[in-house]
């Protein structure tokens, strides 16, 4: 085999995201600027301006354009690109579950960001995990090169799965972070990634009558139609190890799957979260673990189809403790997530660094160790 | 040029026995729609009454292809089509068959924008004043005075013009047309087709349960709203405007019939003063001398 | 036409049922006074009337939900509607 070079640069989050659509060959791309978002779409649109990409950059009016856009794209054939946080995301809302219920197989970026109000542009994951019943798959990266590998991986999961797939990256902790990567050659992303099948989910042609989303003659159609969804998110569990497999074989990069387990072997307790944080996550359980407390970690790699079976595999520990960079009026969402798996008394959750406050490695480590020691179900810090 | 109604494509765009209200007037729109383009269409159609006399599923009652979309949403879901039809090398048009509230209304932010982008998009507005496929409530494009659910003693506020508003935006072609007038309907779609850029066209389209008429009377309707002069007929082509017959002839008003003989055969109308129809009538007078200043003003040639 | 994902739905008659039960008046035809114009045809909006020219006009009354719009345009007064009930 002819030796490809691997081209080792710094890069932001949201320019390894550029980079990573780049090449994956989209025939689409629509957006609409919102911070943290913007610097992806901005650096697409240069791509294409300078003919490094040969692609339809569509400049919207809306977020709920935007996702009309590629919608419209993906169900005539072509591979399709949005990005967006926050309230865009929120504004997209009605076209989200439109394009989960016609299995068009779009890939969009969610550089997470606090809702408002006020007005405050900083990280927190309440955006991306509030679309997580509207059928998309929700992935979630911990570092600038899963960010890109992410999304590579994120077409082939949403043209094989025919689910559409939101790439997740904290707002600036990310996003505007310079990291070194390695973005592998074109040619191991184009064997990676072939042209999609442009007749599936349908086959939109002139002179081909044929008509999506008509009301149906019994409503058993559109029930069935459901739980197909239902039923494509299941196989996508398997669909993510295995692109995550083929990915790694070709890049060196295997991250795990639905999950990345950390620390696991021979521990009594476990962490759980999800994103960049995992990183200062990760220091504290070093830390305990040198203190001699047997604690390991588990990052969500997926929140959508969600690692049912990987969290249950914890289910001999004594304690799991789950931190959410989210809040809702019932606790945290992977807190009740996790707890829907393992029981609620097996689970501390841990609600924290909301609205971007910083939540470093030593207050994980505050943390975790105030969660097993103590008896509180909710932290809120 | 009118094009020989036996020269006219035989085969059915529409199909039998769909799920329209009898004396559908926008169901003769698609008739045209599918005449002038049905082979190369692929239509976006909103929520609109356009989505639901296609009847159930697994069947069709429109015989080309159909992506049913969000409300709001046309404009760009047919952008996107268009691009990649574009992008994958596929000969086909991105049509928008939406009603009015889908345009005027709740999708117009998305129109608007595509108009501005140029895409390469025909969009085509059937008008029947109100929101139908709900039940006859008001939108910007019922025209004052007019009955609906929501406006039970008459509309107070005035019709949007959202051709001319379009035709603001500087778009290769915008028309206005008429159910009534099909062959006019049809050369205007198949001149829109062979433009590249956003092309639109403000069909009028009479609604039999919601203006409160006979389904028989449908065409006569529309008609007569041509004839008093209270729909114009009028074409923009790439900066030549001109008046359609037969609204060209109707420029002097004295040549226009009586606005009542369009007004008395609609219920929704039927309330109307004395003295309400001639404000009407002097709105009408209006509408067509701005018309004519803003036709002139944005002629290039 | 291949597989799709999602429920679709293909162009067939009767997608609203059978619709000409629908109807309460009837358009029947007097072919003598019929001038072969194709108005009739042009006009349908249903898509009930078949049409050729030198073939004169068919009704599909399996479908014609009987709105009265051929007969109202008609321009020798060739369609008449009768009320169903008569006959």
């Amino acid at each position: 085999m002819r030796a490809l070079a691997v081209l080792k640069t710094a890069l932001t989050g949201n320019y390894a995201v550029a980079h990573a659509v780049k090449m994956a060959r989209p025939h689409v791309i629509a957006a609409y600027p919102i911070t943290p978002q913007t610097t992806i779409v901005e650096k697409l649109s240069e791509f294409v301006e300078r003919g490094e990409l040969k692609a339809s950059f569509v400049n919207v009016e809306s977020e709920f354009s935007a996702l009309a856009v590629v919608y419209g794209a993906a169900m005539a054939g072509a591979r399709s690109f949005t990005a967006t946080s926050s309230h865009g995301l929120f504004y997209m809302y009605e076209m989200l579950w439109w394009a989960a219920g016609s299995r068009a197989p779009i890939v969009m970026a969610v550089v997470t960001r606090t809702i408002g109000p006020p007005w405050n542009i900083h990280d927190e994951h309440n955006d991306i995990l509030a679309i997580r019943d509207s059928g998309w798959a929700i992935a979630m990266a911990s570092s600038v090169q899963e960010a890109f590998d992410l999304t590579v991986q994120a077409f082939k999961l949403a043209e094989r799965a025919y689910v559409p797939v939101a790439v997740g990256l904290d707002g600036f902790v990310l996003s505007h972070t310079v990291e070194t990567v390695e973005l592998p050659p074109q040619e191991v992303v184009d064997k990676f990634l072939p042209p999609r099948n442009p007749d599936l989910p349908l086959r939109l042609r002139p002179g081909e009558p044929i008509a999506m989303g008509n009301l149906p003659s019994d409503d058993r159609i559109h029930a069935e139609h459901l739980k197909n969804i239902y039923k494509a998110h299941q196989e996508a569990k398997k669909l993510v190890k295995e692109i995550d497999s083929e990915y790694g074989e070709l890049t060196g990069r295997e991250y795990g799957g639905l999950v990345e387990r950390f620390e696991l072997e021979g521990a009594k307790y476990a962490v759980i979260c999800m994103g960049a944080w995992c990183g200062d996550a990760k220091e504290a359980v070093k830390s305990l673990r040198r203190e001699g407390v047997p604690v390991g970690l588990m990052r969500l790699r997926f929140v959508r189809p969600f690692p049912d079976e990987e969290v249950e595999a914890l289910s001999d520990l004594d304690k799991v403790v789950v931190f959410d960079r989210d809040i809702t009026p019932a606790g945290g969402i992977l807190g009740r997530e996790v707890a829907s798996v393992l029981g609620r008394d097996k689970v501390v959750n841990v609600v924290a660094g909301l609205a971007g406050v910083d939540f470093k490695a030593e207050e994980f480590r505050k943390a975790v160790k105030h969660a097993i020691e103590g008896e509180e179900r909710l932290m809120l810090l | 040029m009118s094009v020989r109604i036996d020269l006219l494509p035989k085969k059915k765009y529409v199909m039998p026995g769909n799920s329209a209200c009898a004396g559908c007037g926008m169901m003769i729109g698609l008739k045209i729609l599918g005449m002038a383009l049905g082979e190369e269409a692929v239509l976006s159609i909103p929520a609109s009454c356009a989505s639901v006399v296609q009847g159930l599923g697994p069947k069709s009652g429109i015989a080309m292809p159909i992506l049913n979309v969000p409300f709001a949403s046309a404009a760009s879901v047919a952008t996107g089509i268009s691009e990649a039809f574009k992008q994958l090398g596929v000969n086909g048009k991105a049509v928008v068959w939406a009603g009015d509230g889908g345009t005027a209304d709740i999708g117009f932010a998305a129109v608007s924008a595509a108009a501005e982008r140029n895409s390469d998009v025909l969009y085509i507005m059937y008008d029947n004043e109100a929101y139908m496929n709900t039940g006859i409530q008001r939108s910007s494009e019922t025209p004052k005075g007019a009955w609906t659910t929501t406006t039970p003693t008459g509309k107070r506020e005035a019709k949007k013009d959202v051709a001319l508003i379009l035709l603001a935006h500087g778009v290769p072609y915008v028309a206005t047309a008429s159910i009534a007038y099909p062959q006019d309907l049809y050369r205007k779609i198949k001149r829109a087709s062979e433009i590249r850029g956003f092309k639109f066209i403000h069909l009028f389209a009479p609604c039999p349960p919601g203006w409160l008429f006979d389904p028989s009377l449908t065409v006569e309707v529309a008609r007569k709203a041509v004839e008093t002069g209270a729909f114009i007929l009028w074409e923009y082509d790439n900066g030549e405007f001109k008046l359609n017959p037969p609204s060209s002839s109707l420029v002097d008003k004295k040549r226009r019939k009586p606005l009542t003989e369009y007004l008395k055969l609609q219920g929704r109308f039927a309330h109307l003063t004395e003295e309400q129809i001639r404000q009407m009538e002097e709105e009408i007078d209006h509408k067509w001398e701005f018309l004519l200043k803003f036709a002139q003003a944005a002629s290039r040639r | 036409m291949g597989l799709a994902l999602v429920p679709v739905s293909r162009p067939a008659p009767g997608s609203g049922g059978l619709t000409g039960t629908w109807r309460t008046l009837r358009p029947v035809v007097n072919l003598d006074k019929c001038i072969d114009c194709g108005i009739c045809w042009l006009y349908c909006p249903e898509s009930v009337i078949d049409w050729e020219k030198g073939q004169k006009i068919k009704i599909d009354y399996t479908y014609c939900k009987g709105c009265g719009i051929c007969a109202h345009e008609c321009p020798t007064k060739a369609i008449e509607m009768i009320p169903e009930a008569g006959l």
